[in-house]
C-alpha cells in the first residue's frame, strides 16, 4: 500500500509547526502595531492633527502617483523602441536600460544631490568661473521624484519589454485585417494586452514608493516614511509615529487592492504551443538617431551620471585627501548581518514553502500567502513596531544584532519563499519516487536526487535576500546596535550632511554588490520563465 | 468562368537567406474555395500573408479583385478587406465574444451585425463570454465570426484545425465548410492535409519549395498528379516501370489505356493502391509479404517476381492471409504517367 498521492498526505507535525511558528512571527510586527495604536487611542490621532495626516497622506499619494507616472512614461517607450523597432544598438539598450536597478534610490539621492544641490558638482563648476552661489533647488518634491523614478522605472521596463516579447503578432494583424490602421492597432490592441504586465510594473513601482525611507529622507520630502521617522525621533511619545504607520499600511493595502480589482476577469496569458512567429520590427527610418537619442538620454540620466557624480566625490576625496572614512568595518558589518538574514530567512522560509508545494491543501497555501504579507510592509513600519515590541517587553533584545537581522528576516521573506517555492517545483516527486524505487531511503533519496536539485534555487533566493539587506537602510537605523554602521547607513549619514566625497565610498560598494542583483533579476529569470513546465 | 478574385503573379519573397515564395502564380476565380496544399516550410503560409499584406513581396504582383495591392502599388492590410481566421485564432484577449467579432465594425449597425455573425456560426449566446472562457472550438467560430463581419470578399485560413482534436476535426471541418459555403466568400485554405484539402476544396493548389507546381480540382490532382513527387504527397502510390506504345502502356502488373499524345518510349506509371485488386491464385506472380488491417480497409504488400513490391489497399471484407500467393488485376482507372 503505497501513498501515492502527493496532496492527500498529512503534513509531519514538525513542519507543520515550525511554518505556523514562522507565519506567526513575521505578522507580529503588523499585529502588535495594531495593538499598540488601539491601546494609544484618540490622543495619538489629535497629537498629530486631521489636517497633518491628510497634508502626509497627500504627499504620499502625490509623489506616488508622479513617480509611477513617469516610471510608465519612460520604461513603455524604451521596451517598445527595444522589443519591436531597429533601433541603432538594440542589444546594448535592451540591458543597459535595466541597469538603473543597480542604484539603490538613497545612492540615486546622493548623485542627485552631489551633482546639483547645494555644494554639489554642478554648483562648484559654476561657481569659479561666474560667481555662481545657488543653483535651482532639488530638495522636495522633484528631487524625490527624481531619484525615485531612476531606480523604479526599470521594473516596468522589464515587465514591458517581457510582455511585447511575449505578443502574439497575430494579435496585431488580426487587428490590421480588420480594417484598423498601425496606431489604433497600438491603442485597441497592444496596449491593452499588455495592461497586466504594465500593472504590475506599476504595482512594484508604487510599492517601492510607498516604502522607500531614503530618498524621500535625504531629498526631505514629506511624506509618510520620513513622517514616521522625525516622529519617531524626536518625541518621547511614539504612538503617533505608530498611528502614522497604520496609515502607510492602509494606503499599501488600498493600492495592492486596487490593482487586484483593475486586472478583474480578464485573463491574458495564453501561449500557443510551438512556435510563435516573431514579431515584425517597425523601421523607425529618419526617427532612428531621436531614439537612439532618448535611450542615451535615459541611461545617460539613470545610470551614467550616478556613477560618473560617485566617481568625481571618490577622486575629489582621494586627491584632496579628505580621508575616505572607515569603510572596511561598515562593509564587513554589512556582509555579516546580510549573510545572517540571507541564512535565516531562507531556514525559515523552508517548511512554509514544502508544506505549500508538497502537501497542497487550502491551509498550507493560506500560510504561504500569508508569509507574503510583509509585501505590504514598508521596512519603516517593521522596524518601528519592533522598536516598540523590545523595548516593553524584550529590553534584552533592544539594540541587538539578533533582532535586526529578525526585522530583515520579516522584511525580505516574500523573496525567500518565492525562491524557495520555484526551487521546490522543479523536483517532481516522481523523482524522488524513483529513487526509493532503486532501492534509496527517504533520508539517502532526499540527500542524493532532492538536495542537489533544489539546492541552486534555495541559494539564488538567499543571494538575493542577502542583496536585499545590504541596501535595506530605514530598519537598519532604527535597529542597528549603537555603533553597528553599514554601508547604507553610512551613506546616509554622510549625504544628510552633504559630505559627498565620504559618502561616494560605500555607495560605490552598494552599487557593485547590488550588480549580482540585476543579474538575477533580469538574466536568470528569463530562462526560468520560460522553460516548459 | 467567374470573375477573378486573388491574382498573384510570378510572386517572390526571401527571409534573409531563404527564399520562401519563389515566382509563385495563382489564380482564384470569385466565390471559388481553394486550398493551398503542401509540406511545411513550403511557403504556403508566406504566400497567405502576402496575400493578406501582413508581408511585401520582393518580386510580381498581387492583386485583389481589379485592384493592384502589392507589386508596384502598396495597399496596407487595413485596406484590403480581407478577413484571416488564423492559425490559433488571436482573439484579442482583453475583449469579450461580442467586442471581438464588433471589432472591424463601423459603429453605426455594429450590434446588428455582431449578433448575425454570431448567430451564423451558432454562438449568440456566448457574446458576453471571454475568448478563454470557450473551448478550442467556440474560440475557432468566434475568429471565423469576427472574420466574416465585415463582409470581406475574401478569407484566408491558415491552418484552422492545427490545434483541434484530431476526434473532433472532422465534424469541426464540416461544420466551418458549411458555414463559409453558406456566405458565398471567396475561401482560401493553407493546410498541410491533402485530406483536408480534398474534402473541402473546389479547387487544390499544389505548392512546393516557394512555387505552386499544380492547381486542379481534388480527383486530377489525385489521379492525374503532375509529377512523382505530388504524386507521393498526395496519397499512397505505386510508382512502376513502364513502357508506352500505341496508347497503352505496359507493367508489371498489367496493361493500362495511356492518355492521348504521349511520346512512346520509357515511362513511370502511377498507380494507386485501391486501384489494384488481389485475388488469390496459387499461380499467382505475387505473394503477400505484409498485411496491415486498418478496420475499413486492408493494406497489403505485394512482392512481385522480380523482387518488386507494390501495394494494395483493399476493403476489409475480403480478406487474404499474409503469405498467400496472389494474382494482381489492375482496376481499368486512370494512370497517369511521367516522364
Amino acid at each position: 500500500m503505497s501513498r501515492s498521492s502527493t496532496s492527500a498526505r498529512r503534513a509531519p507535525f514538525l513542519l507543520a509547526a515550525a511554518a505556523l511558528a514562522v507565519v506567526g512571527l513575521v505578522c507580529l510586527p503588523l499585529v502588535y502595531l495594531v495593538v499598540r495604536v488601539v491601546d494609544g487611542g484618540a490622543g495619538a490621532w489629535s497629537v498629530l492633527g486631521r489636517g497633518r495626516i491628510l497634508e502626509l497622506v497627500g504627499n504620499t499619494v502625490l509623489l506616488t502617483g508622479l513617480v509611477t507616472g513617469a516610471a510608465l512614461v519612460l520604461g513603455v517607450p524604451l521596451a517598445w523602441l527595444v522589443v519591436r523597432t531597429d533601433l541603432p544598438a538594440r542589444r546594448f539598450w535592451a540591458v543597459a536600460a535595466a541597469l538603473p536597478l543597480v542604484i539603490p534610490s538613497y545612492v540615486a539621492a546622493l548623485a542627485l544631490l552631489a551633482a546639483f544641490g547645494p555644494r554639489g558638482f554642478l554648483q562648484q563648476v559654476l561657481e569659479e568661473p561666474f560667481g555662481v552661489e545657488r543653483v535651482p533647488e532639488i530638495y522636495g518634491l522633484p528631487g524625490a521624484v527624481l531619484a525615485l523614478t531612476i531606480s523604479t522605472y526599470p521594473y516596468v521596463y522589464l515587465l514591458a519589454a517581457a510582455a511585447l516579447r511575449d505578443l502574439d503578432p497575430a494579435l496585431e494583424e488580426a487587428s490590421r485585417s480588420l480594417g484598423r490602421s498601425r496606431a489604433e492597432t497600438f491603442r485597441r490592441v497592444t496596449l491593452p494586452v499588455l495592461r497586466p504586465s504594465l500593472g504590475a510594473g506599476a504595482l512594484l513601482v508604487a510599492l517601492y514608493t510607498l516604502s522607500d525611507f531614503g530618498a524621500v529622507s535625504l531629498m526631505q520630502y514629506s511624506s509618510l516614511t520620513r513622517a514616521i521617522f522625525v516622529q519617531y525621533r524626536s518625541l518621547f511619545d511614539r504612538t503617533p509615529a505608530a498611528a502614522l504607520s497604520l496609515v502607510l499600511v492602509l494606503l499599501t493595502a488600498i493600492v495592492l487592492v486596487l490593482e487586484h480589482y483593475a486586472r478583474g476577469r480578464v485573463r491574458y496569458h495564453r501561449r500557443s504551443p510551438g512556435t510563435v512567429r516573431p514579431p515584425q520590427r517597425l523601421r523607425l527610418g529618419r526617427w532612428r538617431w531621436p531614439a537612439f537619442a532618448l535611450c542615451a538620454a535615459v541611461v545617460g540620466f539613470a545610470l551614467a551620471l550616478p556613477l560618473a557624480v560617485i566617481g568625481y566625490w571618490l577622486e575629489r576625496a582621494v586627491s584632496l585627501e579628505r580621508g575616505l572614512g572607515d569603510v572596511w568595518g561598515p562593509a564587513l558589518n554589512s556582509i555579516l548581518a546580510s549573510s545572517l538574514a540571507a541564512g535565516a530567512a531562507v531556514a525559515a522560509a523552508l517548511p512554509v514553502a514544502i508544506l505549500a508545494v508538497r502537501y497542497r491543501a487550502g491551509w498550507t497555501r493560506a500560510l504561504e500567502r500569508l508569509s507574503y504579507s510583509s509585501n505590504a510592509l514598508p521596512g519603516i513600519v517593521i522596524a518601528l513596531s519592533l522598536v516598540f515590541f523590545a523595548a516593553n517587553y524584550a529590553s534584552f533584545a533592544y539594540q541587538t544584532l539578533a533582532l535586526l537581522v529578525f526585522a530583515y528576516v520579516v522584511r525580505f521573506l516574500p523573496q525567500a519563499v518565492a525562491a524557495s517555492h520555484s526551487a521546490l517545483l522543479r523536483v517532481d516527486p516522481r523523482v524522488e519516487e524513483a529513487a526509493r524505487g532503486l532501492g534509496k531511503s527517504p533520508r539517502r533519496a532526499f540527500a542524493t536526487v532532492t538536495a542537489p536539485l533544489v539546492a541552486p534555487g534555495l541559494l539564488a533566493g538567499a543571494a538575493l535576500v542577502f542583496l536585499s539587506t545590504m541596501k535595506e537602510l530605514p530598519a537598519t537605523l532604527l535597529l542597528a546596535p549603537i555603533g553597528f554602521e553599514t554601508l547604507a547607513t553610512e551613506v546616509w549619514t554622510a549625504t544628510t550632511v552633504a559630505a559627498y566625497s565620504r559618502a561616494a565610498l560605500p555607495a560605490l560598494l552598494l552599487v557593485l554588490f547590488s550588480a549580482p542583483f540585476v543579474y538575477l533579476l533580469t538574466v536568470r529569470r528569463g530562462p526560468e520563465v520560460d522553460a516548459p513546465g | 468562368m467567374t470573375p477573378t478574385m486573388i491574382r498573384l503573379e510570378r510572386v517572390s519573397k526571401r527571409f534573409g537567406a531563404v527564399l520562401a515564395v519563389d515566382e509563385a502564380s495563382l489564380e482564384i476565380g470569385r466565390g471559388e474555395f481553394v486550398a493551398l496544399l503542401g509540406p511545411s516550410g513550403c511557403g504556403k503560409t508566406t504566400l497567405l500573408r502576402l496575400i493578406a499584406g501582413f508581408e511585401a513581396p520582393d518580386a510580381g504582383t498581387v492583386r485583389l479583385g481589379e485592384d493592384l495591392v502589392a507589386g508596384g502599388a502598396w495597399v496596407p492590410p487595413e485596406r484590403r478587406h480581407v478577413g484571416m481566421v488564423f492559425q490559433d485564432y488571436a482573439l484579442f484577449p482583453h475583449l469579450t465574444v461580442a467586442r471581438n467579432v464588433g471589432y472591424g465594425l463601423p459603429r453605426s449597425g455594429r450590434a446588428v451585425r455582431v449578433a448575425e455573425a454570431l448567430d451564423l456560426v451558432g454562438l449568440s449566446r456566448l457574446g458576453d463570454r471571454y475568448p478563454h472562457e470557450l473551448s478550442g472550438g467556440q474560440q475557432q467560430r468566434v475568429a471565423l465570426a469576427r472574420a466574416l463581419a465585415p463582409e470581406p470578399a475574401v478569407v484566408l485560413l491558415d491552418e484552422p484545425w492545427s490545434n483541434i482534436d484530431p476526434v473532433l476535426r472532422s465534424s469541426m471541418r464540416e461544420e466551418l465548410a458549411s458555414i463559409l459555403r453558406a456566405t458565398g466568400v471567396t475561401v482560401l485554405l493553407v493546410t498541410h492535409e491533402q485530406e483536408e484539402a480534398f474534402s473541402l476544396a473546389d479547387r487544390v493548389a499544389l505548392m512546393r519549395d516557394g512555387a505552386v507546381v499544380q492547381t486542379g480540382a481534388p480527383e486530377e490532382i489525385y489521379y492525374g498528379p503532375a509529377t512523382r513527387w505530388a504524386a507521393e504527397f498526395v496519397g499512397a502510390a505505386n510508382v512502376l516501370p513502364g513502357r508506352l506504345s500505341e496508347g497503352l502502356v505496359e507493367t508489371l502488373v498489367g496493361r493500362f489505356p495511356a492518355p492521348n499524345g504521349d511520346e512512346p518510349g520509357d515511362v513511370e506509371v502511377l498507380v494507386r493502391p485501391e486501384l489494384l485488386e488481389l485475388a488469390v491464385d496459387p499461380e499467382g506472380e505475387g505473394e503477400v509479404v505484409c498485411r496491415e488491417f486498418r478496420g475499413h480497409d486492408v493494406f497489403y504488400r505485394v512482392r512481385l517476381g522480380d523482387g518488386t513490391t507494390v501495394c494494395s489497399q483493399r476493403p476489409s471484407n475480403e480478406s487474404i492471409p499474409l503469405g498467400a500467393r496472389v494474382a494482381l488485376r489492375p482496376h481499368a482507372g486512370r494512370v497517369a504517367l511521367f516522364h
